[in-house]
């Protein structure tokens, strides 16, 4: 030993070549370097608002605003509270990115397959579009949608009528976009949107659920730990769905009516619970049909006569129960009825749909590649025409390719949607903004904004992971 | 298929002599339902075509354009100093054509037909549009230089080998040369100058190191010892030396309130780019860790950022930033929007590097190791090469993005491209020609973006070197 103690390297410099030591002692300065730059921004954050007599705290928010609204779907005035106001806010650009989302999947959908098509035009067009819209910024799109289009239309006198005069189903002018719609107040209108976030988010409980009932979760004190957390998870999402479908707007601070209340106090809110139920007897129907197709060889017309009368009942029930409404032309150029979509919000889901759409296509367009070309071969062997073997063989595996980014995409699109502020409709970031300018706190205003997105974000990331594994690969 | 060639020799396929009628009935009408769809889309088509050119022609306005084409480009840079911007368009456009020339140093002919068809497009484009006609001479001769450059570049680069390492130093030294001359000012207070310093410092105490120690022989410890020495030396000369002089010297000061237009958009992507792709990197391996704390600290900024849109963070970016440094200190707006810029993109960086990261097997990593290399030197020479190659195309396609997003600068309050467009077409004789002014812009983007693109794509295949 002593011999050999002239080669070998002992006290400090033994420990500048071990590699444990430049492991903790890299974090260390890490977390020291963190540290002392956020101690640093601190105390000037602190320093700054004590010198404009500002201190921390979210009590602002019960002060009345004093702010108009453009449009919005809770029943507020100016004089209701700042929190009122960024509630309307986020309704509204609620009602942006489901809408948005829905629309950008078809579209994106309906040009990355139609850039398969054998028909050259209809390739061409799908091609061009997708080069053209995803090279210029969704900015200038907006923008032109908006000033060049929806501002360009012709004054109500002239308004553009679809499709005959006689019979008006949609009307265009520069006052804003007649829709056909159900006779929803304002009241069901929201009750419906909370309903699909309280779906949304009951499905997060769903993987909790499963997660406790595999059995899985081994009995050491990690297992425990994860029991704890799916426990409280559940727990957290029951007092959400609470406050989604049962709050009274009188009593729980929130200025909305639970979905169910706000739902059960009309008729046609009866009807959007029906519809919505009636999607569990279908979902059941289908599975059974195809346990009897795949499974026991039957021909499964008995499931597939349920589904035809349940889908028949629910067209009706979409047709004639809601009450639809066609917008009316009068003779003074005004318009009666129907749904109006003001110019900024017509213009905003416009612009971002195409935007989204054009990503979305692209993304579909790689799944679809990523699909060996032999399953295209076996499927057309098989007999199925080209649309069959899309369809039934081709998308579906091309699904797992294209599910995680078009999460990325749904994301990015609720996240776009606060460009809102360049056209002028009042959505959560510029309801926010206005809140800072009269209020000088951006912290507080920066802190609710962005603890409301990276929700949103989550929820919407969550529930997409819940489809991809559903579509993924069943492997043994 | 059904033709069995005799001759075994022949073995040339089947040459596909298709005449535009079989083209046509094969890729249109090739069933009722196709056939239907096309006789739909041709009218369609047809009546939007129709109603483009009736509206590029006849019924828009490009006065709102044609007018205003230097402020498109640059702002409210003043008058007198476009000579500037010029001088800038000319070092951009001399240093492209030297690149061109040395990439292509090993083509045969540089001016292959189709790049001299490219070219007479190019000038007889400059002499037709009504926006580069007034600048027609000027223009016609930046071509004649690139073409000259190129030519300059060719013969360079196969003279001296090793000359595009040097070209791209050239390229860094030429943004603080171009900055400098977008901003002007005293020479001693600039960017340009600091860097200057540490070059000729850091090459001065290199000089100083390897000379002295070729005399006797000396530790690494001393060699960096006098490094420091020589480096820090210089650069006091250089800095107080300056000072002492008192000389002022230097261009016109072109305030930053006065940068718009094209060149500020070009200004801003093109530093968001360059500084987002290192902190992205960081963000990538910090997020592939060992370290937990790293890793930890890297997966909370990447997701917080990822969260969020990129308005909120420029808001904050222009509102919070003062509030957290020292009363007094308020960097500049362009500087506070490119620092929103990058926070936004290197998260997003990180995302695509990591992708590319996760790409590599493990073997690659495992073979360094057993030939000896520590973790940098294994990151940076095995993994991150191929990491990168991999998420080429997914890290110019944020470039592109970012490029776009600068865009979002002109509701925080820069006259960007899309900024000073707002206010041109706020001017009351504009009024309404919002398609035209906006159209415009669109096809300027349109024509950055795609460039990216193609680039992208070339690059991807000149480095693909696995199926070749």
């Amino acid at each position: 030993m002593t011999r050999t103690s002239s080669k070998r390297i002992t006290g400090w410099r033994a420990l500048l070549r071990d590699a444990r030591f430049w492991q903790i002692a890299f974090q260390v300065i890490v977390v020291i370097g963190v540290v002392i730059a956020f101690s640093y921004l601190a105390s000037n954050l602190q320093r700054n608002m004590a010198r404009s007599g500002i201190d921390f705290g979210f009590s602002f928010l019960q002060n009345p605003a004093g702010f108009a609204i453009g449009e919005t779907m809770l029943s507020y005035r100016a004089q209701d509270a700042y929190s009122k106001a960024i509630q309307a806010g986020i309704v509204n650009s609620l009602r942006v990115m489901i809408v948005g989302i829905v629309l950008a999947t078809v579209v994106g959908v309906t040009a990355g397959v139609a850039s398969f098509s054998d028909n050259w035009l209809l390739y061409k067009i799908s091609r061009i579009y997708v080069g053209l819209v995803r090279n210029i910024p969704l900015l200038l799109q907006l923008l032109f949608w908006y000033l060049a289009v929806f501002f360009g239309l012709p004054q109500p006198a002239n308004q553009i009528v679809l499709p005959t005069q006689g019979l008006s189903w949609v009307t265009l002018s520069n006052r804003g976009v007649y829709l056909p719609s159900p006779a929803f107040t304002a009241e069901t209108w929201t009750g419906a949107i909370l309903l699909i976030l309280a779906l949304l988010v009951g499905g997060l409980m769903l993987r909790s659920f499963n997660a406790l009932r595999s059995g899985s979760l081994p009995p050491d004190l990690g297992g425990w730990a994860a029991r704890i957390g799916h426990v409280a998870v559940i727990l957290l999402i029951l007092v959400i769905e609470y406050f989604l479908l049962f709050s009274n707007s009188a009593e729980d601070q929130l200025f909305f009516k639970g979905a169910v209340l706000a739902l059960f106090s009309s008729a046609r809110g009866i009807w959007i619970v029906v519809l919505m139920l009636s999607a569990i007897p279908i979902a059941l129907l289908f599975k059974w049909r195809n346990y009897a197709l795949v499974e026991q060889g039957e021909t499964g017309r008995k499931q597939t006569i349920g589904l035809v009368i349940l889908a028949v009942v629910d067209l009706a029930i979409l047709l004639f129960a809601l009450g639809w409404k066609t917008p009316e032309v009068l003779e003074s150029g005004g318009v009666t009825g129907g749904l109006r979509l003001t110019l900024e919000y017509s213009a905003l889901v416009t612009g971002l749909v195409f935007y989204t759409g054009a990503f979305i296509a692209e993304i579909v367009r790689a799944g679809i590649q990523s699909v060996s070309k032999g399953q295209w071969e076996a499927a057309r062997a098989l007999g199925l025409n080209s649309g069959k073997a899309m369809r039934l063989v081709v998308f579906p595996q091309a699904l797992r390719v294209i599910i995680p980014p078009l999460n990325s995409e749904f994301m990015n699109l609720a996240k776009n949607s606060s460009l809102a502020l360049a056209v002028g409709y009042p959505d959560l970031y510029s309801v926010a903004t206005t809140t800072f300018n009269q209020t000088g706190r951006p912290i507080e205003v920066f802190v609710v904004m962005m603890g409301t997105f990276l929700v949103i974000n989550l929820l919407i990331s969550l529930n997409m992971n819940q489809l991809n594994n559903l579509v993924q690969f069943k492997e043994r | 298929m059904t033709t069995i060639s005799s001759r075994p020799a022949d073995t040339k396929p089947p040459q596909n002599q298709t005449s535009p009628l079989t083209w046509v009935r094969k890729n249109l009408f090739n069933n009722i339902f196709n056939s239907i769809l096309t006789i739909v889309l041709v009218i369609i088509i047809g009546l939007a075509l129709r109603g483009l050119v009736l509206w590029i022609f006849q019924g828009a306005e490009w006065a709102v354009v044609t007018n205003n084409v230097s402020l498109f480009m640059t702002g409210l840079y003043p008058r007198d100093l476009y000579w500037r911007a010029w001088l800038m368009l000319g070092i951009v456009v001399a240093l492209a054509g030297f690149t061109w020339g040395v990439v292509g140093r090993n083509l045969g002919s540089l001016f292959s037909r189709n790049v001299l068809m490219g070219l007479a497009l190019a000038a007889l484009l400059i002499m037709l549009l009504p926006i580069t006609r007034p600048n027609a001479p000027r223009l016609i001769a930046y071509e004649a230089l690139t073409v000259a450059m190129a030519w300059l570049g060719q013969q360079a680069g196969r003279k001296f080998s090793g000359l595009g390492m040097k070209l791209s130093i050239g390229w860094f030294a030429s943004y603080f040369v171009l900055l400098y001359l977008l901003a002007g000012g005293d020479v001693r207070a600039s960017v340009l100058y600091f860097v200057g310093m540490i070059a000729v410092s850091a090459i001065a105490g290199w000089q100083l190191a390897a000379r002295v120690s070729l005399l006797p022989k000396l530790g690494l410890f001393e060699k960096i010892l006098l490094f420091l020495v020589g480096f820090i030396a210089t650069y006091l000369v250089l800095w107080y030396g300056s000072w002492l002089l008192g000389v002022e010297v230097g261009l016109d000061r072109a305030s930053t309130s006065k940068w718009g237009g094209l060149m500020l958009t070009l200004l801003l992507a093109i530093t968001g780019i360059a500084l987002c792709f290192p902190v992205g990197l960081l963000m990538a391996l910090g997020r592939r860790s060992q370290l937990p704390i790293v890793r930890g600290l890297s997966i909370a900024y990447i997701e917080l950022i990822r969260g969020v849109p990129l308005i909120s963070i420029l808001f904050m970016g222009q509102v919070m930033i003062p509030l957290f440094l020292p009363e007094g200190t308020r960097p500049d707006r362009i500087v506070r929007a490119i620092v929103g810029l990058t926070i936004f993109s290197s998260a997003y960086l990180a995302e695509n590097v990591r992708a590319g990261l996760q790409s590599i097997p493990r073997g690659q990593t495992e073979a360094a190791q057993s030939l000896g290399l520590n973790t940098p030197l294994t990151m940076s020479l095995i993994v991150l090469p191929q990491a990168l190659k991999v998420a080429i195309p997914a890290i110019v396609g944020q470039f592109i993005s970012l490029f776009q997003d600068t865009t979002l600068l002109g509701i925080v309050g820069l006259v960007e491209l899309l900024g000073i467009t707002q206010s041109i077409l706020a001017n009351p004789s504009y009024l309404g020609d919002y398609a035209e002014g906006y159209a415009f812009i669109a096809a300027i983007y349109w024509v950055f973006c795609y460039a990216m693109t193609y680039g992208s794509r070339r690059l991807e295949t000149s480095l693909n070197n696995e199926l070749r």
